[in-house]
Parts: structure tokens; C-alpha cells; sequence
């Protein structure tokens, strides 16, 4: 860390993701409060913000907070219903969690200084598996061996089913890859991407270059900002949507 | 035997730090994503996260959202009904009142021609009555005249008699009354 300070320029777009003890300094115990759980449990005290303390008037006519509240509620309640049928409204609350808990984690990253929960692989593959697991116990539960049959697809030739059906096997099994890398390589890209850009704006400090380079550095972080302003809700809104596809496979595997 | 000690000591602590900021070089060179060693940490903060999430949305939040929500759909569809009954209250009214209107036209129109008719009846029984009087009294009229046109005669042949014997005396003449009279008799009829 300190090497760099002399030869100018520091680049460490990665040091923002590091997971450290919050108090003092020593190994990361699976119990230890990191920055990590500390912006986690930040996320938990704005959804109760929002969602308790915003609704506790119960007003017919919505204050403020409870008109985000509720507007949160309908976006995910209709998504729910929309997409994965009205069986599917039992996983709301499921689907609430997890569609809140990232929204927060994103836009709470977006704070300088802040730590991205979801930025992190270990958190989204949690979230991704936790999905993947719900959805296929709830395809054989609700199902039985029929669930097989969203592998199994009827309306081509015959003679392409296997094939189909292999193929249908494996896009099973990676979505929660996909499902979990989408999320965290999208808010670590940005992230990552804004640090570079900051990196350049002191060079005004050092070079005459940066004259030039220190505004285009500032204007990127400012467009750099405000696309991840997008993509952090963006990012959230399409996580809970597949949730919600993968959810409607499973109620209703016949296609 | 305690220097010994320390300096093993010391020895064991340089030998962490080396091996920590060889660690930090590796960590720093790489993505913090894949350093596993802060998996179970992300991990277990994140499901007591989610269950404590959880929990408050299933408790608390949403029966308190879906209660707003459910008291405000069914304030609307009471308003909308109440609406819908006063807005149908305000039709019977218009409905009583314009019978109302229509009622009492017509018992205006009733009591106007009754009271036209009996008018008529009160001035057609005056009329005749007036009628009657009238010729009544041009036949009373009629009579009087008569007798006074009878009478006038009648004193015209007294007053030319009383002259007549009047102017013969004068002259110095005597007349004889049924001479008299029977000369002015024959000089009126003349």
C-alpha cells in the first residue's frame, strides 16, 4: 500500500472488496463483524427503516415513507404475480427478502467509503444456491417426477428430445452461475471501473498531463456513477425476476 | 532461559508478520472474491441477515403493508358504493320532486278552472238577473210613460177648455161648458 505513494499514481481498483475485521486487525473467524457484515446489517437497519418505521402511521392516505413502502411492495408483489402466477404468491416474502436485501446492498455500495455485500461471489452464490435449492425442491414437492418434464420438451421433433432434454439439463445446473456471477461481476465491474477512473484524478497533482486527464477522470466517475446508480437497481430487479421465472418452471414445469 | 524464551518468541512473531504480508501480496495481487478464507464469514452474516430480514417482513412488514393496503382498497369500494347510494338517493328526490311539480300544476290547473267555472255561474246568474231588472224596469218605464203621455193629453184638453172659457168671457161672450167643450173636442181632433 505504502509503495506506491511514492511513485505516484496508486492503483488498487480491488482493495475496496477486501474483507477485513472491523475492530483491529487479525483473521477473518466465520463470527468476526467485517466491513462485510457491517454494510449487510447497514442493509437490514434501511429496510426496517423503510418498510417498519415508514409504515407505522397505517395511513389510509400514505405519507411519504410509507408511499416508497408500498410502492416497493406492489413493484415485487405484481412481479411475483405476473411471472410466477398467483401460486406463487406464498415466495413473496422469499422473494420480498431477497429482492430488498439486494436492492440495499447495491445502493448502500454506492456510498464512498462503503463495502458491497453483493459484489461478492460467496454472497450472491449463497443467494443464487438458496434459489436453486427452493425452486427445485419446490418443482418435485408440487410435481413429483413429472418436474422432469420441463426437461423434456414435448412440442419438438422426436428424434431431438434427448438432445434438447441434455441440453435443457445442463442451462438447469448453470443457472445459479449465471443466476449468481450476473449480479456480483456487475457491481464489482462498476465499482472497480470508478476506482480506476479515481486513481487518475490527483495525476493534476504531479504532472502537467493532468490538466487534461483530472476533469475527463472526474466527468467518467460522475457517468461511471450515475450507470451504476442504473445497474444497482437494474441488477437487483432482474436477480428477483429470474427468481420469479425460476420459480414459475418449478409450479408449472409443462411447458 | 527467559531471553531465550523472548527471542524465540520474537522469532515466531517475525515469522507471522512475514507470512502476512506475504499473504497481503497475494491477496492484494489477486481478487478479494476468491480469497476463501472470508467465505464462511460472508456467509454466516449473510443468512443471519436474510433470516433477520425475513423475519421482520413476514411478522411485521408485509400483514402491516398488505393490512394499509387491504383497509384502503375496501375504504374506496365503500366510498364508491356510499357514492353510488346517494347518487341513486338524489335521483328518487329529483324523481319525488318533479311528481311533486307535476301534482301541484295540475291542482293549480283544477282549482283555477273550478274557480273559472264558478265564476261563470256567479256572473251568468248575475247577468240574468241584471237581465230581468232591466226589462223590468223598461216595462215599468214603458207604462209611465204611457200614462204620463195619457195624462199630458188629458190636461192639454183641460188647460185649451179652461182657456177657450177663459178668452170667450173675456170677449164677453157666456159660453155654455158643452159647447165648449165640444167645440175644443173638434178643434183637437181636427
Amino acid at each position: 500500500m505504502s509503495e506506491a505513494s511514492g511513485e505516484g499514481l496508486m492503483f488498487h481498483p480491488m482493495d475496496q472488496f477486501i474483507v477485513k475485521p472491523l475492530f483491529g486487525e487479525g483473521p477473518v473467524h466465520w463470527y468476526t463483524p467485517t466491513n462485510a457484515s457491517l454494510w449487510m446489517v447497514l442493509g437490514v437497519v434501511g429496510i426496517i427503516l423503510m418498510l417498519v418505521v415508514g409504515t407505522r402511521g397505517r395511513a389510509i392516505v400514505p405519507s411519504r415513507g410509507q408511499s416508497v413502502a408500498e410502492l416497493a411492495y406492489g413493484f415485487i408483489h405484481k412481479m411475483v404475480e405476473d411471472v410466477a402466477g398467483k401460486d406463487g404468491l406464498k415466495f413473496f416474502p422469499y422473494i420480498f427478502t431477497l429482492f430488498l436485501f439486494i436492492v440495499f446492498s447495491n445502493f448502500l455500495g454506492l456510498l464512498p467509503k462503503a463495502f458491497t455485500p453483493t459484489s461478492h461471489i460467496a454472497v450472491t452464490a449463497v443467494l443464487a444456491v438458496l434459489v436453486f435449492v427452493t425452486v427445485t425442491v419446490v418443482g418435485f414437492v408440487k410435481n413429483g417426477a413429472s418436474f422432469l418434464s420441463l426437461f423434456w420438451v414435448s412440442s419438438a421433433p422426436l428424434a431431438l428430445r434427448p438432445v434438447l432434454a441434455l441440453i435443457e439439463v445442463i442451462s438447469y445446473f448453470v443457472r445459479p452461475v449465471s443466476h449468481s456471477i450476473r449480479l456480483a461481476g456487475n457491481m464489482m465491474a462498476g465499482h472497480a471501473v470508478i476506482k480506476v477512473f479515481a486513481a487518475f484524478a490527483p495525476l493534476i497533482l504531479m504532472s502537467g498531463i493532468g490538466i487534461v486527464v483530472t476533469p475527463l477522470s472526474i466527468l467518467a466517475i460522475t457517468a461511471m456513477y450515475g450507470l451504476e446508480i442504473l445497474v444497482a437497481f437494474i441488477q437487483a430487479y432482474v436477480f428477483t425476476i429470474l427468481t420469479c421465472v425460476y420459480l414459475r418452471d418449478a409450479l408449472h414445469p409443462h411447458h | 532461559m527467559a531471553n531465550e524464551h523472548e527471542a524465540a518468541n520474537m522469532a515466531h512473531d517475525a515469522g507471522a508478520v512475514a507470512a502476512e504480508a506475504a499473504g497481503h501480496a497475494a491477496e492484494s495481487a489477486g481478487m478479494p472474491q476468491l480469497d476463501f478464507s472470508t467465505f464462511g464469514n460472508q456467509i454466516f452474516w449473510l443468512l443471519v441477515t436474510l433470516v433477520v430480514i425475513y423475519w421482520v417482513l413476514s411478522r411485521i412488514a408485509l400483514p402491516r403493508i398488505a393490512a394499509v393496503l387491504a383497509d384502503r382498497q375496501g375504504t374506496i369500494a365503500g366510498d364508491l358504493a356510499a357514492a353510488e347510494d346517494y347518487k341513486l338517493k338524489a335521483k328518487d328526490a329529483e324523481a319525488a320532486y318533479e311528481k311533486a311539480l307535476a301534482d301541484a300544476r295540475a291542482q293549480a290547473q283544477k282549482i283555477v278552472g273550478e274557480a273559472r267555472a264558478e265564476i261563470q255561474k256567479e256572473l251568468d246568474v248575475a247577468t240574468a238577473k241584471a237581465d230581468a231588472e232591466i226589462s223590468a224596469r223598461a216595462a215599468e218605464s214603458e207604462a209611465r210613460i204611457t200614462e204620463i203621455r195619457a195624462g199630458a193629453l188629458e190636461a192639454v184638453e183641460a188647460v185649451a177648455r179652461d182657456t177657450a172659457a177663459e178668452i170667450v168671457s173675456t170677449l164677453g161672450g157666456k159660453a155654455d161648458a158643452s159647447a165648449l167643450a165640444e167645440a175644443v173636442g173638434a178643434r183637437l181632433k181636427g
